[in-house]
Formats: structure tokens, sequence, C-alpha cells
């Protein structure tokens, strides 16, 4: 029985209709006055954040309370890991407390991966290196069925940097697997190999990949990708691959616009598109929750049935 | 004491030898190879130790070119004793080290180090790799005559390339006053950028950031082109790629002075062994894919790859159990390279025969070493080998001090079971029978 | 030949008996609160919910006034979540008016352990400051494992722990019958 969340790709379609279902159920908690159920007490959560995450932690952190999970956050700075000791001792220090859930952030892909095959404690992946988010494509997606009902048969375009994306391959995995049309779009330099093995459909060209589109989900351009020789100026990236309203139009009249955040106006997204009603933006940040607190519910016994495997 | 090994299959490509009969060892040389049946005087020396060998394989001792023994600076990965004892085990007996130790031995001070540590040992026959530049940082050549008279067999800076072509040309240029071969390590480091594996579908799929072959290719070539222009000895070490085959086989065809090596890894297995963050199959060059291992093996039977070394690399545990991007590139290979090279022969990639040049005359005349044969007179490095004792890798089995080997678990046939260097027993699996 | 462990089957209501049931708990609610004013019905997920707005109907027919009914998912709040195998599924909680000063009429299908209500009385608790709470159950089958009673109670079927009682609604099961089983 598996007792962790690592990648989409183990993930049955069932698996994440019930934690899509579940999510719904706690939207609801999330509308009342008294927004907290006893449900994980005496639960015990760390959550492990090896890079620098506001939302993220953030949202699992209030995900943990809402639940009456005990939270211990252990981020770098303050940690041990400066001082030279070794991923695996830290993993081994913090299960002798006698953690329920491991909640792991990291730099480099395959950590949470690798944790969970020794750690007791379920383990979270709140996202590896460029490997895989994939909490963040689970609330993507409630967001998306919330909007539209179903996954099934819709266009969903993915713009921006996918090459360095773990929210891209989470949104991938999962949205194929539900059986939409994913369209990728981006220029080559932020590509990653092979990706077109994923069932997808590549564009270079942003208005030919947003036609007929019933999603957009723009992706963060960080500034530094521009010395790594992937884009020129974020000028010239906005000109081409910016979503703006004008390059919206041949898009579905009832899109909707999604950002993983935090935005940058002006580069990938415009400030007349993240603020129009074509954006959920907001809608992703408390589905995040929701969804977060599903995984912890379901994980407390580990009853995801998963199919895949590495 | 002088020995008789009696009655074994011997197997001496350099001597066109591949039958039974019986070899005379004495003062550490060859003395005497005797294909009759009979023995003549020497059975009867009675100072003679007569080792019956009936049923097993008889080679020159295996000759590895391209080995790391992180001594000095590494000791906590390997030592010369560790890395000579784990070489023994495998059936080698002439170590070819690396300069990558700490300080990198790009001078000969270092280069005396190993020689005398090698031969204080009496384990393997040692010779040391220098750095074609100082500190290994492709800028300036190292010493290169002094430390080839200190003994020094080739120049390399394996481990990383010599980027600046410039000096690269030089190298080669300057090296061949001295007579000496130069060690590609083929790698354009800015293709290759902060890639741990491959690039391809298996990259993207744990998203890993990846090395594309052309990485290595691009670098094969220029050193190619280098070598044309210098007529400098070249030869590119692990060679692991399809594409880099191709350019040596043509480059050989237009006559162009280079040689090849490949690894055991290379011919055997692909990037997959990577799934699961597997640091144990984390290598550079990376491990490639199936179309690349078919076309290494191709380069082995056509003759364009010339012999097989080990790049022996061990790490300590702490530097491979750890996150795969900050995991150390390397697999321990001294004690698995001679049942996977069988294997080749297994499978109709090699004869025999071939398989033993590959990892002895060949490597031995491509650094000009005057080892790895059985010829009358030469030293008596020797090993015999039972093709038929199945084992199953284990890797807390390994002598060496590196366990990182990707091979764990795998079934595979034919064992040293006693190594001889200098005409001395330096390893005996099962004491066989005196 | 196929083996199985023989199974016994009983009614024990059909679907007059628990029209009548209904119908006079739906009296006695009203008897004791005088009249449905400001009284609220909750059933809990999953075989509550369908007696409730049932007796909430009733209730209306009554007095001839709305009597608004809710269903409340109680998994969040089970004490059990750490022995389970599998998490429960959860399902819809719809409690769409304020329960601050109201009585809530809390309804189930069964009272057993008493467990489920205890939840249930915890997440209600959590929705508002209710004025008072009172229970309504259809069969209370004994074997209680907290100090909690029922107000209204259709039908006392003693049972042993072995056995299985069965509600089933027209709403969700096609046909409205209580039977028993029993494993052997």
């Amino acid at each position: 029985m598996y007792k962790d969340l690592i990648s989409i790709k183990d993930l049955s379609t069932q698996d994440i209709d019930l934690i899509i279902s579940t999510a719904i159920s706690f939207k609801e908690v999330l509308q009342r006055d008294i927004k907290k159920v006893p449900t994980l007490r005496g639960k015990t959560a760390i959550n492990l954040f090896f890079e620098p995450s506001t939302r993220t932690k953030t949202s699992f952190e209030l995900a943990q309370k809402r639940l009456s999970t005990d939270v211990i956050n252990f981020t770098v700075p303050t940690s041990s890991v400066v001082k030279g000791e070794s991923l695996f001792d830290t993993i081994k220090t913090i299960e002798a407390y006698g953690v329920d859930f491991i909640i792991i952030r990291h730099q480099s892909s395959g950590v949470p991966y690798l944790v969970s095959r020794f750690a007791n404690a379920s383990i979270i992946n709140a996202g590896d290196g460029i490997n895989e988010h994939p909490t963040q494509a689970l609330l993507d997606t409630f967001t998306i069925i919330e909007r539209k009902g179903a996954v099934a048969g819709l266009n969903i375009a993915i713009v921006g940097d996918i090459f360095h994306s773990r929210v891209a391959r989470s949104n991938i995995y999962c949205l194929t697997k539900l059986g939409a049309n994913v369209r990728l779009i981006a220029p080559n330099t932020l590509l990653p190999k092979g990706i077109e093995n994923e069932n997808v459909h590549i564009y270079t060209n942003l208005d030919k990949g947003i036609k007929d589109a019933d999603v957009i989900m723009t992706l963060r351009i960080q500034k530094e990708r521009q010395s790594g020789g992937f884009l020129s100026t974020t000028e010239e990236y906005f000109r081409f691959w910016g979503l703006t309203r004008k390059k919206m139009a041949s898009a579905k009249p009832d899109v909707i616009v999604m950002h993983p955040g935090p935005m940058n106006r002006g580069v990938e997204i415009a400030s007349e598109v993240c603020d129009s009603l074509h954006s959920v933006i907001y809608d992703q940040v408390v589905n995040g929750l929701a969804v977060r607190m599903a995984v912890l519910y379901l994980l407390s016994s580990a009853k995801l049935n998963y199919t895949g495997s590495l | 004491m002088d020995i008789i090994l009696k009655n074994g299959h011997i197997v001496d490509p350099s001597a066109g030898i591949n039958t039974v009969g019986h070899i005379v060892v004495k003062d550490g040389k060859i003395k005497k190879i005797i294909l009759a049946s009979g023995i003549a005087e020497e059975e009867t020396a009675k100072d003679m130790q007569i080792i019956d060998v009936a049923g097993l394989h008889v080679f020159p001792g295996l000759v590895d070119i391209h080995v790391h023994l992180r001594e000095p600076g590494y000791e906590y990965k390997e030592t010369i004793e560790s890395g000579c004892k784990a070489g023994l085990k495998g059936g080698f007996t002439t170590l070819c080290c690396m300069p990558n130790t700490r300080p990198p031995n790009d001078n000969k001070t270092i280069t005396e180090y190993i020689v005398q540590k090698g031969r204080s040992l009496r384990l393997c026959n040692v010779h040391p790799i220098g750095a074609i530049t100082k500190k290994q940082d492709g800028k300036e050549l190292s010493e290169v005559g002094i430390m080839k008279d200190s003994g020094c067999v080739a120049f390399s800076d394996d481990g990383r390339p010599v980027t600046n072509s410039l000096i690269m040309r030089r190298a080669l240029e300057y090296a061949k006053v001295f007579d000496v071969p130069i060690i590609s390590h083929a790698e354009d480091v800015y293709l290759s950028d902060d890639g741990v594996m491959n690039e391809g579908y298996v990259s993207t799929h744990l998203g890993l950031k990846g090395i594309p072959a052309e990485a290595e290719v691009i670098m094969i070539k220029r050193d190619i082109e280098l070598a044309a222009l210098t007529g400098g000895s070249l030869h590119i070490a692990h060679v692991s790629t399809a594409g880099g085959v191709s350019a040596i086989r043509e480059a050989k065809s237009l006559g162009i002075n280079v040689t090849a090596e490949t690894t055991p890894h290379y011919f055997h297995i692909t990037e997959d062994y990577v799934n699961g963050y597997n640091t144990s199959a984390k290598v550079n060059p990376p491990l490639r894919t199936q179309k690349d291992v078919q076309a290494i093996r191709q380069g082995l039977h056509d003759g364009s790859i010339d012999c097989i070394a080990t790049d022996h690399a061990p790490h300590h545990r702490d530097d491979k159990e750890c996150e795969f991007d900050r995991a150390a590139f390397g697999i321990s290979g001294l004690e698995t390279a001679l049942a996977l090279g069988l294997k080749l022969v297994e499978d109709g990639v090699l004869s025999l025969s071939t398989l033993i040049e590959k990892m002895t005359i060949a490597p031995s005349n491509i650094l000009k070493l005057g080892k790895g044969t059985l010829r009358e007179g030469a030293d008596a490095d020797i090993v015999v080998v039972d093709l038929n004792m199945e084992f199953t890798v284990d890797k807390e089995d390994l002598v060496s001090k590196g366990k990182n080997t990707p091979f764990h678990g795998w079934r595979l046939k034919g064992v040293s079971v006693l190594t001889i260097v200098d005409g001395d027993i330096k390893y005996n699996l099962k004491q066989v029978n005196q | 030949m196929l083996c199985f462990n023989v199974v016994m089957k009983k009614e024990l209501l059909n679907e007059n008996d628990i029209g009548r049931i209904i119908s006079r708990m739906a009296h006695e609610i009203v008897e004791r609160n005088r009249g449905c004013k400001g009284l609220n019905v909750v059933g809990i997920q999953q075989g509550g919910v369908a007696l409730a707005s049932r007796i909430a109907q009733k209730m209306s027919a009554i007095e001839n006034i709305e009597v608004p009914s809710a269903s409340l998912d109680i998994s969040f709040y089970r004490d059990d979540l750490d022995i389970r195998k599998t998490q429960p599924v959860v399902r819809k909680t719809n409690v769409p008016f304020d329960i601050n000063g109201k009585t809530i009429i809390l309804v189930d299908d069964v009272i057993y352990t008493g467990r489920t209500v205890r939840a249930a009385m915890g997440a209600l608790m959590d929705f508002g400051r209710p004025a008072q709470i009172q229970l309504a159950v259809l069969i209370d089958r004994g074997h209680r494992e907290l100090p909690i009673s029922a107000d209204y109670i259709g039908k006392n079927i003693p049972t042993s722990k072995a056995e299985i009682i069965k509600v089933l609604f027209k709403e969700r099961d096609q046909v409205d019958q209580v039977y028993i089983q029993r494993v052997e």
C-alpha cells in the first residue's frame, strides 16, 4: 500500500477523481465560519523546504492547520543542511521525532522519491527540481473541473518555460491522463527533449497554439534564463509568447487563464489578462488549500490505489 | 619460486596462441611456453611450483589503461593498495591511473610518489598518467618531458576536457616530441552544461538535466581534427556514443593517428539504469541508449574501438548516497570488467581471442607499456580464469573501496582464480591445487 | 460447489411500517417542541439524509410551515481514522441555514455505538451554536459505547454485534425496507 504522493505518474484516474472529490468537500469546510476540522488531530507534519517558497509552504501549512495537524517548518537557512549534514541524515533525524507527514521541496529532482524509499512517514512532494509538483497539478485540475465540469476533451494550452517547470510536467502527466488535448507552447529552447512522447502537441507560435483553447496555463519566466541562452529579452518574450487580451481572441470566448504564481506581469502575462474575468488565479490559491487538505487526509491511512511506478 | 602452469588453455593474442599448453615462469619472466603435451626437464626441477590448471584458461594479465586510484588526496574513496587489490581480483596486472588526484598529478613529485607507492606495494604494475595542463585547468602545459622521465605513460586531463582548442593543439604537438599519447576526455562542457545523465526522453521523464550525445561527438571530432593537424598521438577515452564510434572509424580510415577505448558499462547498459534516481548509474560520459550500445559493440567488433578499459571510478558511499544532482560521477569497474567482457563473447560480438586482445596487448601497445603478452622473456603477468564459474555481482563483495556498481545483482560467468604479477602469485581465489 | 457463509436475512419493517413510523416521529417532534418554529432538521450522511428530509416534509405538512433540512458529512470528525484501513468516502455537507440559536433535530438511520452521533455533534458545533440538539433515529440497536441516547426512536431492535441492520430508502435504494442480516 502506498503512503506517499511523489509523482502524478503514480496516480490512476480513480485516484485523481478521489482526490478532487475529497477536495470539493474540504472546499466546503473552508467556506464555514470555523474553517478547522479535527480530522488529523494528533498527527504531526514537517514542512521541509530546501528551496525558498512562500506560496506552497503557506498553502501546506494552512492545510495542515485546518486539519488540526501539528506543524513544524524546517527551512534551509535555519537548518543543519548548511552545516554539511547529508540529506538522508536530516531525514532520519526528523523521522526520529515520529512525524506522520514530511512535505519536501528540494532543488534536486528525485529527492522526494529517494526519501520515500526509506522513510516511514508519508512523503509529499512539494516540488522537486525540474521534475514534478503534483499538488499544483491536482489543484489546477480541480480548478479546471470546477469551471469546465470535466477535463476530457478540453483544449488546454501550457505556455512558457516548460523545460524548467515542474508545474508543467506534473500538469502534462495529469491532464493527458484525464483525456485533455494538451498543447505546449514555447520557443524550442524551453522545450525538454522527448516531451513530444507525452501525447502532447507542440507549438512555437502562441496564436496557433491557443486557437480554440478552453484553458490557457501560463508559466513563470525567470529572468536568469536570459543568461543561459534560453531566450533573448523579456520584452521580446512578451511580444511573442506573453498572453495579452488581443492574442486571446483566438481562444474560446469562455477560456480560463491560469498561472501557478508568482506572476511576472508584462513578461508572460499582461495585467489586463490576469485581472480579467477569464483569470482563475485566485481560485487556484483557495483550491490549492483544499487539494492539499484532501491529499493529507487521504494519505493519512494510505488508501490511494497507485497504478504506476517509476 | 618459479612456476609451471600446467595444462591450461592458453590464449595470447600477441603471440597468436589459442591452445592447451604449459607455461614456465622463471625469475619473474616467461621462460617458455610448451604447446606439446609433455613437459621436459623443468617438470623435474624440484624447486619449481607446479600448478595444474587443466580446464581453466590462461591469459596475459589484463591491462587497464584507465583507472582512478584516488591517491593521493581521496584515500577515503580508494587507495593505490585497495585499487590494486581490486584489480588483481578482476584479473588485472597493470593499471594506468588518471591524474585527477588531490593535488592532481601535474608534476614529477606526485608522479614519483605514485610510482614508488606502486612499486613498494608489489601488487599490480602501476603506471601514472600525467595531467596535460597544470591543475588540470586547461591553461598551461605540465612538464610533460620531466613527468615522462619520472614514469608517466600518457597525458590526460581526464575528468574534464581541454576546453581550449589551442591548448589541445599545443599539447598534441608538444607530447609528440616525447612520444607520449594524449588521452582525450571528449566532452563539450558547454553542451553538457549542468547535465547529470543522457539527454532524451528518460531525462525528461525523470526531470533530470541531460547531456546530449553531441557533447561527446563534437569533442571527438575536434580532437581528431587536431590530431590530423599535428600528427600527434591521440587516444579517445571512454567512447559512449554511436556518433563517436563513427567519427573514430572515419578518422582511422583516413589514416589519422587515433585510438579509442570504451568500457563495459557502455556496451551493456543504457540510460534506463538511471530510473529510480540510481546514482550507481551516474557516470560521465553518461549511459546512453540502446542504439549507442549497439554501435559501441559494432565498433569493438570492427576494430574502430581498439581496447576495453574500465574507467574504474570508485566513490565513497557518502558521495553516492545523496541527491542525484549532487552525486559523484563514476562506476567501480575493475572487478566486473572481465566477466562483462566475456559476456560479449557469449553474445557473439567478439571472439574470446579478440576480447583478450582488447584487454591486454591492444591497450598495452597504445601506451607502449610492453605488457599484455606471454611471449618468452616478457614479464610474467598472467591471469588464470575459470570461464564456467558463475557468480552474482554483490557490491558489498567488492574489494575496491568503491561499491558503486550498477551491475549489482547481475549473474555473470567467468572468474579469475589466479593472478600472477612478475612471476609471483598475488591473488589466489581458492588456493588452486598445487 | 461454491462455498460461502450462510446468510440469514429477515425483513423487520416494510414500506408501510416505515411510513407510519416517520409520521409518528414527526408528530412527536412537533409535539415536544410545540410546533416547528426554529426547528431545523439535519441528516447525517449517508443513511440519515433521506430520513431527515422525509421527517422535515412531514413536519411541514403537519404545521404548514416550511422546515428546512440539511445534510452533514462527519468523516472529518470521526475518531477512528487511525484504525481504518481506508478513509471513508467523503460525502456532501450542505447546511444552507444559520444554526445559531436554533433547535437542531439531528437524524440518523441507526444508532449503535453512539460514535457517529458524537462526531456529528462536533461537526455541527463548528457551524455555530445551536440552542438545542435533539436526536432522532429510525432504529436503536443498542450496544452504546458513549453516554448518548436518542430523543425520538422509530423502533428498538435488540441485536447481537454479529448482526447487521440495513436500512434502505427509495431515494437511494429504490425501496423502503429495514432488514436484519446474520452472517454465520
